[in-house]
């Protein structure tokens, strides 16, 4: 569209954006493809309450994923509630600087880019609130504890968005750094947490590349619109610094959360990672970073730089930052002014309850391509229902875990097919009232992009999970039965393609 | 001079338009994080179809105006739409009857128009799976609400009776009101609401006299691109 240039065409369902990647980001994206190729759940039963400690130590150490069954500290479990529950946050907090400018974007198709951007930071909190879910907690309680503040999020959303040129120095910077962090987290030792890093991440690298490319089109535009960039980038340029949490020296989460593989990397080497990257795009941009002490260090191999005033991030972080009231207030004011809907919407449910207590429900859907959507929902189904294996997300904690929210909407585990996949696999969960709305929850946010051709949701209280406990009962007799395999077959020499 | 085709295809751009602005609104509001994911897809639907329609319009004026110039540097008068599109969406209840009411009525035109090889045709033919699905969607919602509880019920019929007058400019020169009728009419009973009485129609959108809303709308989508004239975005 708008550059001749080498471009990469990031799709979306509506959106196709062709933007220049930002010089050294390709880098980025193969390890999200490799962490991807990680170790990943269903290979081993889980650690039982008998394995205790020491079965969990011998997984970290091994680098293995930790799954929703296995017994886990608690000390980790709430390490991990606390980190998912912040990053969650941020997500859906993050939405309000960014729909601020949709109403005014300057041309349909940015218009169109936003709309599909802050979408996406919706889709990351439902991600991730219910990756905190297969932990033992609900979204409703995360929601309250972050409205009624004792729950954090990122400091740079209480920043203002002040220009249209703030929009793209936002995505460059924040959601630059974002993926710098994240592309770190998707190793993280919790399996559903990395699971849904690696789909975040992907989707973050599409919000890094249109800002950048919205500030370079106006950084060649007119004298006006490049003083709007620079002041854009001076604004958001230590905000996105202060992202990366204030130094190892100083952080309390830090060390415990490397030991346990939470996190993967320290504070310090991340914000070092996210100058030295962009340093060649502010320079494609034509943009000065606000530093004057920014330079490069041949003794290091790294740039040196100001880092973020972490008293300024302290204070933010306490609430005293420019947007942080108005952005809580904002919050407060869309749950409790939606709260009327939940509740019809569970009340009429509670009337007609073919619910989800009447067992596994199994709707199917087809994808956003098929042509009446009016309602995709078939009812329960005689075919068979998915198979679950031991470890993967869909199992809760104790087989319950939080069955819905306050309101009556319960959750409901989602199952798509993949264009060209043979069988369904679980991605992730949805709150709904019925099949009908899981389903529609289920397509709009799993398949907005293409990803799939059939849907189910199951409600997550239908689901029987074996028990850890009966682990030997139910897997042990299959590990003496190698000629189940074919690989227990040794092919004739000369023989291929067996 | 400008063709009957022209003029239709740009009042079909500009419903769309002024259908996706207001559901963008609702970015960041909707009552439930399930709800903004859904609302926002609705909203980019609208908007593909706005930008397909658009395009095709400056096409056929032949004036070289492309879709952001008939989007941001028309004034309000020279806007087609139907004033259902352009109210308020007030609160949740509102926002699903409009969607209700355009939605069925998009979905009938959309597979009327897709008969046919021509250019609007091929557009309709894409909208009209995204529109089933718009209607759809409003008309669950319409039923969750209207059968939901006392206050929901109260809210849904008070949007239905608010947006109901508005819904006659939507069948001028067609007669698709006894089809749309069908559709609607068995909704409005499953969920337990009063089909409201015909009577006031306001009428003007596709001649450019629009309600109050439509001018405030426009001020705010068009302020930016109205600053800098001439520049690239
Ligand atoms: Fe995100
Ligand atoms: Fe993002």
């Amino acid at each position: 569209m708008r550059r001749a240039a080498a471009r990469t065409t990031l799709e979306r369902e509506e959106v196709i954006v062709e933007v220049l990647p930002p010089p050294g980001t390709e880098r980025l994206l193969e390890e999200i493809d490799a962490a991807d190729q990680g170790p990943f759940a269903g290979e081993r039963p889980p650690i039982t309450d008998a394995d205790g400690p020491a079965g969990f130590e011998a997984l970290i150490e091994a680098d293995s994923k930790i799954e929703p069954l296995d017994w886990m500290p608690d000390p980790y479990r709430q390490s991990l509630i606390r980190q998912i529950a912040q990053h969650a946050h941020s997500e859906i907090m993050g939405m309000q600087p960014e729909a601020n400018w949709i109403a005014r974007a300057p041309s349909l198709e940015r218009k169109t880019i936003l709309i599909a951007k802050v979408q996406d930071e919706a889709g990351h909190g439902l991600y991730l609130y219910a990756t905190a879910e297969t932990l033992g907690v609900s979204r409703d309680a995360l929601l309250d504890a972050l409205h009624a503040g004792r729950q954090k999020y990122l400091s740079f959303i209480n920043y203002p968005t002040l220009t249209w040129a703030d929009v793209g120095a936002l995505a460059w910077l924040t959601d630059g750094a974002a993926v710098v962090n994240q592309v770190s987290l998707c190793r993280t030792s919790y399996g559903p947490y990395a699971r849904a890093l690696v789909r975040v991440c992907r989707e973050e690298s599409f919000h890094h590349r249109q800002g950048f490319d919205l500030l370079h089109t106006m950084s060649h535009g007119t004298p006006e619109q490049r003083r709007m960039v620079q002041a854009a980038v001076d604004r958001w340029w230590y905000p996105a610094l202060a992202m990366f949490g204030p130094a190892d020296s100083r952080s309390v989460h830090s060390a415990r959360s490397l030991a346990w593989r939470i996190k993967r990397a320290g504070n310090d080497e991340l914000r070092q990672r996210f100058v030295d990257m962009c340093v060649p795009q502010a320079e494609a941009l034509g943009v000065t970073l606000p530093d004057p002490a920014l330079r490069w260090n041949p003794g290091r191999g790294a740039h040196d730089f100001t880092p973020p005033d972490y008293d300024e991030l302290m204070r933010v972080v306490a609430g005293h930052g420019p947007c942080n009231r108005q952005r809580l207030a904002f919050r407060r004011r869309v749950h409790e002014e939606g709260a009327w809907v939940r509740e019809a919407a569970a009340a009429y449910a509670a009337k007609h309850a073919a619910g989800p207590d009447t067992g596994p429900a199994v709707g199917s859907a087809a994808g956003p391509d098929a042509g009446s959507a009016v309602d995709h929902a078939v009812g329960p189904v005689a075919g068979p229902a998915p198979a679950v294996a031991p470890g993967e997300d869909a199992v809760r904690p104790g087989g319950g875990g939080p069955a819905g929210d306050e309101a009556g909407w319960a959750l409901w585990e989602v199952f798509v097919r993949a264009r060209r996949g043979v069988s369904h696999v679980h991605a992730g969960s949805v709150h709904a009232v019925d099949a009908g709305m899981a389903l529609r929850n289920a397509r709009d946010l799993f398949t907005r992009r293409g990803e799939g051709v059939s849907v189910w949701a199951v409600p997550s209280a239908g689901i029987a999970a074996s028990s850890p406990d009966e682990k030997d009962a139910l897997f042990a007799p299959a590990d003496a039965k190698p000629y189940r395999h074919p690989s227990f077959f040794e092919p004739p020499e000369g023989v291929d393609n067996l | 001079m400008t063709s009957p085709l022209f003029e239709e295809v740009l009042a079909l751009g500009d419903d769309a338009l002024v259908a996706a602005q207001r559901m963008a609104e609702w970015c960041a509001r909707a009552p439930e994080l399930e709800e903004d994911v859904a609302l926002a897809n609705i909203a980019l639907d609208l908007l593909g179809q706005a930008r397909a329609l658009l395009s095709y319009a400056g096409e056929l004026e032949g004036l070289g105006r492309d879709e952001d110039e008939l989007a941001y540097l028309r004034d309000e008068h020279e806007f087609r739409n139907v004033q259902l599109v352009e109210l308020d969406n007030g609160d949740f209840a509102v926002t699903m009857a409009k969607l209700l009411c355009f939605g069925t009525h998009q979905h009938l035109l959309q597979t009327d128009l897709a008969a046919g090889g021509s250019r609007l045709a091929q557009i309709a033919a894409k909208a009209v799976k995204e529109t089933a699905y718009h209607a759809g969607h409003a008309a669950r919602w319409t039923v969750l609400l209207g059968d939901g509880t006392a206050e929901s019920h109260r809210r849904m019929q008070e949007a239905i009776d608010h947006v109901w007058p508005y819904t006659h400019e939507l069948f001028e020169g067609s007669d698709r009101r006894g089809r749309w009728l069908a559709r609607v009419e068995p909704v409005l009973e499953e969920a337990g609401l009063n089909r409201p009485e015909d009577g006031w129609a306001p009428t003007g959108g596709r001649h450019g006299v629009h309600t109050e809303a439509l001018g405030r709308m426009l001020a705010e989508m068009q302020s930016l691109r109205r600053a800098h004239p001439g520049a690239t975005w």
